[in-house]
């Protein structure tokens, strides 16, 4: 099996994606054999694609969009150093601009090994019933999860709001991730392959509070307050 | 001034979409609009029967969309209400007889000679939902206050949002404030809080709007006897821009009225 020369990264907005050098019908087989072979990598996930010095035509843009979309992949920018390729995908609706963010997300340093993942996404918006979030590293939301909307993270997911719907952590096995939430009231809460549910009875008021995997089983601890296990 | 095209839509079946856009379009009418109302659930057809035109009907939406009458023949024009018309759905056929574009080209010609054209859309967010909310300027959302038809309405003002048709407005139908006194219905601030869009209506739960259905007499021909009637009333002059207050819905037997946040108490 030849290997591509596509290579993947995590960046603020999402994946940034680079194609090779082994012209264009290449590159766009390559890009497809990676969407097919890691499904829920890739779906619900945010794409800029890197296509160097290629000079791309609206067509061939469109054609890429569309396999992304296949994948349900969105495609939101698209970047080169061709004049003409920029204003194809200007013509398009893609941004032609990263703006400021470094290709690359530092790692952070730690004592302890934090694992691979330390790349992750942050959404400003409240996730309606239908609708879903992933991502290979960590989520941040800054406003609700509704039930019927679902976030997967291969890392942690922290949503600066209510989470009503269902949210899995360490979704690629990572037992050591964590949801935080201002409101955890998930339908379904799952880190790793545990899955859990929230208790019947409804809470009156919410707290803060980290759910985690501790001696194999999920909990969720408050923010504030005295004792561990389910809040309220 | 070209028409406003508003799509009454709920994503669930029975909140009461068409008893909406028969009442909207009745109240609009009486408040000195040039209003049509169009039916867009072919082959489920009830706008018709709800505001008591379905003897009248020779031509339909399909009829016009397929050439065999023009737009004008299919129109038919309520006798209590001069300035207001019914485009009805065909009951014969289904969903796949119309498209987006044939909605977007009927609307276009009505805007000329019309204030508002409602839209009563199918249940659903497949192809009526699709070609009902195609020509539209606005969204209403219906839903009830009950966990189902909440779930459905977010899922589509998530879809009418990603649509870019400006944001929907909500109306919640059926509200029976004792059950929400007693906690076993949501409130109009527990929907508010989950859909967190505009509210421009409360409907209290009224048997008067199922005798209404059967004679096909909508209530708002009678406003000052009914609440529901009134609030239908008070959902127009809001769309008409006027600033109205929500009114206290008081149930038979019930003593007081029940606040929930600032601003929204179980009113209509």
């Amino acid at each position: 099996m030849t290997l591509d020369t596509i290579t993947i990264k995590g960046i603020r907005q999402g994946l940034l994606i680079t194609l090779g050098d082994r012209g264009w019908s290449e590159e766009l087989r390559d890009l497809e054999s990676r969407l097919s072979a890691s499904p829920s990598f890739f779906r619900g996930g945010r794409v800029a694609l890197d296509v160097g010095s290629l000079e791309l035509s609206y067509s061939e843009i469109e054609a890429v969009h569309t396999l992304l979309t296949r994948h349900r992949v969105e495609l939101w920018a698209l970047v080169g150093s061709s004049a003409a390729t920029e204003a194809a995908a200007q013509e398009i609706g893609l941004v032609i601009d990263l703006g400021p963010s470094a290709p690359r997300e530092k790692k952070t340093e730690s004592q302890e090994d934090e694992g691979p993942m330390t790349e992750g996404m942050v959404v400003r918006r409240t996730l309606r019933s239908g609708q879903s979030l992933r991502h290979p590293g960590h989520i941040v939301v800054i406003g609700d999860v509704n039930p019927g909307a679902e976030i997967v993270a291969g890392g942690d997911i922290v949503v600066w709001g209510r989470v009503r719907g269902v949210v899995h952590a360490g979704a690629l096995g990572d037992e050591g991730a964590v949801i935080c939430a201002l409101d955890l009231s998930p339908m379904q809460l799952r880190i790793a392959g545990h899955i859990a549910r929230s208790p019947e009875e409804r809470r009156r008021t919410a707290i803060p509070e980290m759910a985690s995997v501790r001696q194999g089983q999920l909990v969720a601890v408050p923010w504030q307050g005295t004792g561990s296990g389910w809040g309220g | 001034m070209a028409a406003r095209v508003l799509t009454v839509t709920s994503g669930k079946g029975g909140v009461g979409k068409t008893t909406l856009t028969a009442n909207l379009g009745v109240a609009l009418a009486m408040q000195g609009q040039r209003v049509v109302v169009i039916d867009a659930d072919v082959g489920l057809r009830n706008l018709d029967v709800m505001l008591g035109l379905e003897n009248r009907i020779v031509y339909d939406l399909v009829d016009v969309v397929e050439g065999r009458c023009r737009l004008r023949q299919a129109m038919v024009r309520d006798k209590r209400l001069s300035e207001l018309y019914l485009l009805p759905a065909a009951q014969t056929r289904d969903k796949t007889s119309v498209q987006p574009d044939d909605m977007v080209r009927i609307c276009d010609q009505l805007r000329e000679h019309h204030d508002y054209i409602l839209i009563d859309s199918p249940a659903g967010i497949e192809q009526g939902f699709r070609y009902a909310i195609a020509p539209s300027t606005g969204i209403l959302i219906v839903t009830n206050p009950e966990v189902s038809a909440v779930r459905d309405a977010d899922r589509v003002i998530g879809i009418v949002e990603a649509e870019e048709k400006g944001p929907p407005r909500l109306v919640i139908n059926r509200l029976r404030p004792q059950l929400v006194k007693r906690g076993e219905m949501l409130s109009v601030a527990d929907v508010v809080e989950l859909l967190a869009i505009d509210l421009i209506g409360v409907v209290p739960e009224d048997q008067a709007v199922l005798f209404s259905a059967n004679r096909g007499q909508p209530l708002a021909f009678a406003k000052d006897s009914s609440q529901a009637g009134q609030s239908f009333h008070n959902i127009a002059r809001r769309i008409l821009g006027k600033d109205v207050p929500f009114m206290p819905i008081r149930e038979p037997g019930m003593l007081q009225r029940i606040l929930g946040i600032v601003g929204l108490g179980e009113d209509g």
